[in-house]
């Protein structure tokens, strides 16, 4: 769906010259294409580092997904400072800790800052206990806030109706979100190598039964027919399988983009100079298909299916948002924000949409470094015009 | 030309057969049935159905027949006009659908408008201008516009109609219309609260249009029949009006196909969060309760919007492209 | 004072800069084209042909630059100017296409759009540059049509291109060019895409219509069979360099350059039956050709680049 070509202006001359640029192998050349792009660059760099957080969310997020402060109900985000309000300079920056009072018209609950209440932020230290993966229990936290009496709290991002931690939510959301998108696409890939490979290696009638599936497929509104599946997942399934079946379910009407790329490919390559060369010389069907023709479209396979990431990603969390999708006791950053639904809850608890934050930054990560990647995957493309 | 309507017809007729079948599948997915739940809300209140009266109900909605009967059964009276009895509103389908369906239409229309009036514009300035300040704007805009979810942009428009303007945008009409019958005043109001929606669910297609434009316009920015229509002497204006983007526009007529799908698929959202009476909050509460002739007639209509919007955009493709027509 | 040189090329040097490097496509290119003649430009594939017509029509596109040298154009029907001097702007350039100079493309398959009608497309060139209705600029397309040879005007005048064969076309693109009457017309290897009968044809109708017209050509090809059926003059090229000029006779006879010696050698029917045709490197030999030595006269007009 996403059709966002990213292109850099080409950068000026100090290149080598044409002699020795033919020297390069492929696999070079194309990974010289994809530096250029910068963009691209930085955002596998930046998808890294958020499925690297997701994947040890317990030991970076302060808190776990459960645990509430009852004390801060709906409170704002903290600033993290190095300068008290009267000027004196921390080394170690700290939070202030949080004042309640109750609006006397609204009875509205208000949160200011407690000058008295310095909470200094404590790296690699003990807090509160978790089992990473459900398998190792530990305790250690990448930072906390704790003052000397073994008080404190941290809430960057500020805290939920229920006093949760959105900071920590939203790091344990990206686990869910993040892995949908590449469970998702895992399933994408099969399901759109296999018909395409079939539809385009045999041809005839199987090619038409394929075609006419993905012109089924690719006319149907996604939204209302996920809505519809996702809907009919029993309610007494536990949240792992809800989240299997939402993964299914997204990667159901996902394959027909990357089928016809596919297939588009088959069809040529069986024309293809060199893939007749190897019929010719006697090569078994499966040693044309592995050895000759997969290499030539695994790049733009793998293009394609990056491209097909925020797709997942979207649907998933336009899915929870809408309470069909992932179910509690799971977060995931459309759960996260299905309190939002309407604009007073907005206009109390602006910072409960920072999930979506998150989303735009992994969807235009996954966009950006799908453009880098096709440009480089493009064997044409040899800088230049 | 001819030939080919009939032949674009028939394909579409047929891929809304397919599309019947998946609608059908798919609402006979979940376990259970009306009756079944029907069944236990009555146990759950203390009564007692007697075997007659399941028989009766499931033969009043076609439960006891084998699956394929059904599903002609249901086909049949779908395309005589029959969209059969809502559950959960006691009242028959057709009474429920066509109002809400004729608002969806309004709003995707209003967000196609948006879609080309924006993408159109830009598409070509970031084309000709390539590689400039304006063309990295506009690009950026268009990356954060395309990885913003449809019901996020919605909220935040809420949120800040709401704190800076001190609006409310929920709704389709403004607050004195609300409850009066229909008249002129009324219509203008309703047309111009239409564009907030209409930009809403048009955004992530404007982004992807715009920048599908602008790929081609680059294309063809190069190709010789420009270079000899500049070679005779064509200003630069007109050049890329008539000839490139002539060329390029139709591609970009063939994405309005591409893009209806996903228009209908945000407008079902938005419309939730801007708590519009489209056919979104309705789905969502008939796919929940299992109201399986309402549902399936959201489905089904919903798909045929989109095949048909489809069908408009390969005809006028074909009208504005002699090599389709010609084919 | 009107000069018989109707283009002055002096020192023109192009360089394209890209990411893999930077090429001189063009260096010190000197020539003449002489009013009212026919002027080939020979050489190999990317001597710098296309471009050198490319910068006297004003059509070169980055990453492409001019980065030396004038082209001086003496048109009888306005003030002469340098073609390389004038701003991107001046209306000038808009005279120039197509009203000065035209130009004929290489592909005709390519060189037409394939959404507009052949008549619309014609009668466009008209509209550019003379202030005349529609109906008129179609009557004068639809009689430059007929003069190329187009059959059944009526009907063909409001076909597509892609309903033309590529003979057919190309007769479209040359009655495009020179329905404006230019003083100078560019063909581009206007003959290469096209078979061998067809080319003969379109080769004959440029000959004639040059004769009835008695404009400048400026003939690009790499056959020297056809530089020596059409052409009063030839420059060759090399390498974005100029090597010889001088007029066919001259230059075909008695070859000074061993290039040129070379590319002549290389040709069928120009050696005995049975000695192998050589290639126009093993021609060549162990001659000096990529030192850029300037043009020198030797004499009847005649310009090499020797030592
Ligand atoms: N768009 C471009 N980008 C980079 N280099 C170019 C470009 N166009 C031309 N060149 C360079 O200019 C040189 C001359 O090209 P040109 O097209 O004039 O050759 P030619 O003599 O017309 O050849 P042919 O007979 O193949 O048409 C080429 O060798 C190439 O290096
Ligand atoms: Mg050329």
């Amino acid at each position: 769906m996403s059709e966002v070509v990213l292109e850099q202006p080409p950068k000026a001359i100090p290149l080598e010259t044409p002699e020795e640029l033919n020297l390069l192998t492929p696999r070079q050349l194309a990974w010289r294409r994809f530096k250029r792009h910068r963009l691209a660059l930085i955002s596998g760099v930046i998808l890294v580092i958020m499925y690297l957080v997701a994947g040890f969310a317990e030991f970076f997020a302060p808190y776990v997904t459960t645990s509430r402060n009852v004390s801060a109900i709906n409170a704002p985000p903290m600033d993290v400072r190095f300068f008290e309000h009267d000027g004196t300079f921390h080394i170690r920056p700290f939070v202030y800790g949080y004042d309640l009072h109750i609006n006397e018209h609204t009875w509205a609950r208000e949160y200011t800052e407690n000058p008295e209440k310095i909470y200094p932020l404590r790296f690699f230290a003990r807090g509160e206990t978790y089992e990473l993966w459900n398998l190792f229990e530990g305790d250690i936290h990448l930072f906390i806030a704790e003052n000397e009496e073994g008080e404190g709290y941290i809430h960057f991002l500020g805290t939920d109706q229920l006093g949760r931690d959105v900071f920590s939510r939203v790091i344990y959301g990206g686990r869910i979100s993040l892995s949908i998108g590449m469970l998702g696409i895992g399933l994408t890939l099969f399901l759109g190598v296999l018909f395409g490979g079939f539809a385009g290696y045999l041809g005839g009638w199987v090619d038409r039964i394929v075609q006419r599936m993905i012109e089924v497929l690719q006319s149907l509104p996604t939204l209302p027919l996920w809505m519809a599946l996702t809907a009919a997942l029993p309610a007494h399934w536990s949240s792992l399988r809800i989240y299997f079946g939402v993964t299914i379910i997204l990667s159901l009407f996902g394959w027909t983009a990357l089928a016809r790329q596919v297939r588009g490919r088959f069809l040529a390559l069986r024309n293809e100079d060199f893939v007749i060369a190897a019929r010719l010389i006697g090569s078994g069907q499966n040693r044309i298909i592995f050895k000759h023709m997969m290499p030539s479209f695994l790049s733009h396979t793998i293009t394609t299916a990056t491209l097909a990431v925020p797709g997942v990603i979207l649907g998933e969390t336009a899915l929870s948002f809408l309470g069909i999708g992932i179910r509690p006791p799971i977060v995931s950053w459309g759960v996260l924000m299905e309190q939002a639904q309407n604009y007073q809850v907005i206009s109390m608890t602006p910072w409960i949409l920072y999930p979506g934050l998150f989303v735009v930054i992994a969807v235009m990560a996954f966009n950006v470094l799908g453009d880098g990647l096709r440009d480089a995957a493009d064997p044409y493309n040899m800088g230049g015009q | 030309m001819l030939h080919y309507v009939i032949k674009r017809l028939g394909t579409m007729v047929l891929t809304l057969a397919f599309i019947s079948v998946i609608v059908f599948v798919v609402i006979q997915l979940p376990p259970g049935d009306i009756v079944t739940s029907t069944l236990e809300r009555m146990e759950a209140s203390g009564m007692q159905a007697s075997d007659e009266y399941v028989q009766n109900l499931r033969a009043r909605y076609n439960l006891d027949k084998p699956l394929y009967l059904q599903y002609l059964n249901w086909i049949f009276n779908f395309v005589q006009g029959d969209l059969g009895y809502s559950y959960i509103y006691s009242k028959p389908v057709n009474e429920l659908v066509w109002e809400r369906l004729g608002y969806t239409l309004l709003i995707t229309i209003s967000a196609v408008i948006f879609t080309w009036v924006v993408a159109v514009p830009f598409g070509i300035y970031s084309a000709v201008r390539q590689y400039s300040i304006g063309d990295y704007f506009v690009t950026v805009v268009a990356l954060v516009g395309l990885a913003t979810p449809n019901f996020l942009l919605a909220l935040l428009v809420m949120f800040f109609a709401w704190e800076w303007f001190g609006i409310s945008i929920g709704g389709l009409y403004s607050m004195e219309f609300r409850d009066q019958s229909f008249s002129i005043p009324k219509l203008f109001d309703l047309l111009s609260r239409l564009w907030i929606p209409g930009s809403v669910v048009g955004m992530g297609g404007t982004a992807v249009t715009m920048r599908i434009l602008r790929a081609n316009l680059l294309d063809e920015l190069n190709k010789p029949y420009v270079v000899t229509a500049r070679a005779k002497g064509v200003k630069p204006i007109k050049l890329i009006f008539k000839y490139p983007l002539r060329i390029a526009i139709n591609p970009f007529i063939s994405t309005l196909g591409l893009l209806l799908p996903t228009l209908i698929s945000g407008e079902a959202i938005v419309s939730m969060v801007l708590n519009l009476p489209t056919t979104g909050r309705m789905l969502l509460q008939a796919l929940l309760a299992q109201d399986m002739y309402l549902a399936g007639s959201f489905l089904m209509l919903l798909a045929i919007l989109t095949v048909v919007g489809m069908l408009i955009s390969d005809l006028v493709l074909a009208w504005s492209d002699p090599r389709i027509r010609y084919e | 004072m009107m000069t018989d040189n109707i283009l002055e090329i002096r020192n023109l040097g192009v360089r394209f800069q890209t990411d893999t490097g930077v090429t001189n496509a063009l260096n010190d290119v000197n020539f003449d084209v002489p009013r009212g003649k026919v002027t080939a430009i020979v050489g190999e594939s990317g001597s710098g042909k296309s471009v050198t017509a490319n910068c006297i029509m004003r059509l070169l596109q980055p990453p492409g630059k001019i980065v030396s040298g004038s082209i001086q154009f003496n048109p009888s029907r306005t003030e002469p100017f340098d073609i390389v001097a004038i701003r991107d702007r001046d209306p000038r350039i808009y005279e120039l296409h197509g009203g000065l100079i035209s130009m004929v493309f290489q592909e005709p398959m390519t060189a037409l759009s394939p959404v507009h009608r052949v008549g619309n497309q014609v009668s466009e060139a008209i509209l550019c540059h003379r202030d005349v209705s529609k109906e008129g600029a179609m009557a004068e397309a639809r009689d430059m049509l007929r003069r190329v040879g187009i059959p059944n005007i009526d009907t063909r005048i409001e076909m597509y291109p892609f309903e033309f064969s590529g003979g057919m076309r190309q007769r479209v693109v040359i009655a495009m060019a020179l329905v404006c009457n230019p003083e100078v017309l560019i063909c581009d290897e206007p003959t290469t895409a096209l078979d061998v009968t067809i080319q003969a044809e379109i080769l004959t109708l440029i000959k004639d219509l040059q004769a009835e017209l008695s404009n400048s050509i400026i003939f690009i090809t790499h056959d020297i069979g056809i530089v020596a059926q059409i052409a009063d003059y030839v420059v060759v090229m090399y390498q974005g360099r100029v090597l010889e000029i001088g007029t066919v006779r001259q230059v075909l006879k008695d070859p000074l350059h061993p290039y040129t010696k070379g590319l002549l050698a290389a040709i069928p029917g120009n050696v005995p039956k049975n000695v192998r045709l050589s290639t126009i490197a093993t021609a060549v030999g162990d001659a000096d050709i990529t030192t850029p030595f300037p043009l020198k006269s030797v004499g009847d007009g005649r310009l090499v680049s020797l030592p």
